[in-house]
């Protein structure tokens, strides 16, 4: 293992049923490292991400996130998650409590902190995704870019060593994904070690150090987003490539 | 002419009597009174064990499961006239002789929380899977989530049949009058013998309009105070 990696996947496999979807995945993510898995749905990309915070059990293989196996029986999971933010797809903002509680509630009941420290926090945070008013709102008063941003602070509160995100802008109108990218892109200058499943290919052009791309539970090539998109020698890769940016 | 009252009197006469109304008013308030103490605690206590006992389906333990879903069958299928007669009548046999007032409450607290248990289940069940995720993958626990996560938002989605449910079987509060619980029907139907008229009656069904309608629109109310847009 690299010095440095924050996330290690080592021989990562996971079947549902007798489908395998993850047959055999290796993968280093590098501290402040931006690492975006692309490849056609059903390629196994959600299913790994999900993997790294057991949302999703593997079958076998080993994870270690900032040194530790996250993968051993034993592994206190709750203590784990905390260091692992997620971003899902459809927010998942929790629909009784304003922006602030949403942000708060893992940080009183998971770390302790007393209610005004955590308020502290959640502003800060909030400010930090440009949502510095909207503490009080509650989830059904937000857009979707604005709930998805409010997501990101929630998971940024807890200070996470790595930063996980599920297709954070496929349940967003054209116009509001612009804002999610533009807080991400914050986060990638602000040192933040990030994996990102998603189809936003200009995106990933301009601010991903890697590309990984996943075909049928495998990784096909990796490498910066130069080699993927322009000179890639895998014919899959060429072929997907060729096919997403035709749409 | 001496055809006598008319029908209209003689309706009148057995059920709108005020003066056998005024007679028997304050044993109707006082029936009144003990009926709020026993449909209050129904609520309180059968909402709390229902609630405790969806709480604990959740967990999905097989040792604890099959008892709550036995018991929460058993109190569903069961009238709870006949749970009411078998403790009143059968637990002195054991030794355990227990007042109406406190068999009529016990029963409509277990019958009550076991169709608000399978109301609140339904609605654990109902929250979406992303609001358990999003909750765990900032390190909460199972029970953290449960508590504050999804059981808010099971509550709010089952507040209009938990309202239903809970007038119904508070209604039954009726019931102890079997037991000489001295509750409204008791004192209605007690005044009814001792006048021969069946005003007291009439009172009693106003007592239960002015205890039950504001419970109606308190469930209407809490449902459109909580009703949230859904994302």
């Amino acid at each position: 293992m690299t010095a440095n990696a924050v996330l290690d996947i080592q021989e990562l496999r996971k079947s549902f049923g007798s489908t395998e979807v993850l047959k055999g995945i290796d993968l280093e993510v590098l501290e402040r490292e931006l690492v975006f898995i692309i490849g056609p749905s059903g390629s196994g990309k959600s299913t790994l991400l999900r993997c790294c915070n057991r949302l999703e059990e593997p079958t076998s293989g080993r994870i270690f996130v900032g040194g530790e196996d996250i993968t051993r029986r034993d592994v206190n999971l709750n203590h784990v998650r905390r260091g692992i933010g997620m971003v899902f797809q459809s927010f998942n903002l929790y629909p009784h409590m304003t922006a602030q509680g949403n942000i708060t509630l893992a940080l009183r009941k998971v770390l302790g902190k007393s209610r005004a420290e955590s308020n502290d926090i959640a502003l800060a945070k909030l400010e930090q995704v440009g949502l510095g008013d909207r503490g009080g709102a509650y989830p059904s008063e937000l857009s979707g870019g604005q709930q998805q941003r409010v997501a990101i602070a929630r998971s940024l509160a807890l200070e996470p060593r790595v930063m996980l995100f599920d297709e954070p802008t496929s349940a967003l109108d054209p116009e509001l994904v612009g804002s999610v990218l533009k807080v991400m892109r914050d986060m990638r200058e602000g040192g933040m070690t990030m994996v990102v499943v998603s189809h936003e290919l200009q995106f990933a052009r301009e601010a991903a150090d890697r590309i990984v791309f996943m075909d049928a539970g495998e990784i096909v090539e990796s490498g910066p987003p130069e080699q993927i998109f322009e000179s890639s020698e895998r014919q899959r890769t060429r072929d997907f490539v060729s096919r997403i940016t035709r749409q | 002419m001496s055809e006598g009252l008319s029908q209209w009197d003689r309706f009148v006469e057995s059920f709108l009597k005020i003066e056998v109304m005024i007679d028997y008013a304050p044993e109707i308030a006082y029936g009144f009174l003990i009926t709020c103490q026993i449909a209050i605690a129904v609520v309180i206590c059968g909402l709390a064990l229902g609630i405790t006992l969806a709480a604990i389906r959740a967990y999905n333990i097989a040792v604890l499961n099959i008892p709550i879903a036995i018991f929460v069958d058993a109190m569903r299928a069961l009238p709870p006239l006949v749970f009411i007669l078998l403790l009143y009548f059968g637990l002195p046999g054991v030794g355990i002789s227990l007042s109406g007032f406190t068999v009529t409450w016990l029963t409509l607290t277990l019958v009550l929380a076991a169709f608000s248990a399978e109301i609140f289940r339904a609605g654990i069940l109902a929250t979406p899977k992303g609001q358990w995720e999003a909750a765990r993958s900032t390190g909460l626990g199972f029970g953290q989530t449960l508590i504050w996560v999804v059981l808010p938002q099971a509550v709010r989605m089952t507040i209009p049949p938990l309202t239903n449910r809970t007038i119904a079987i508070t209604k039954n509060t009726a019931l102890g009058t079997v037991v000489g619980v001295g509750e409204i029907l008791n004192q209605a139907t007690t005044g009814q013998s001792f006048s021969g008229n069946a005003s007291p009656l009439v009172l009693g069904a106003l007592a239960y309009l002015i205890l039950f309608v504001p419970v109606v629109s308190f469930g209407r109310w809490v449902e459109t105070r909580f009703a949230w847009q859904r994302q």
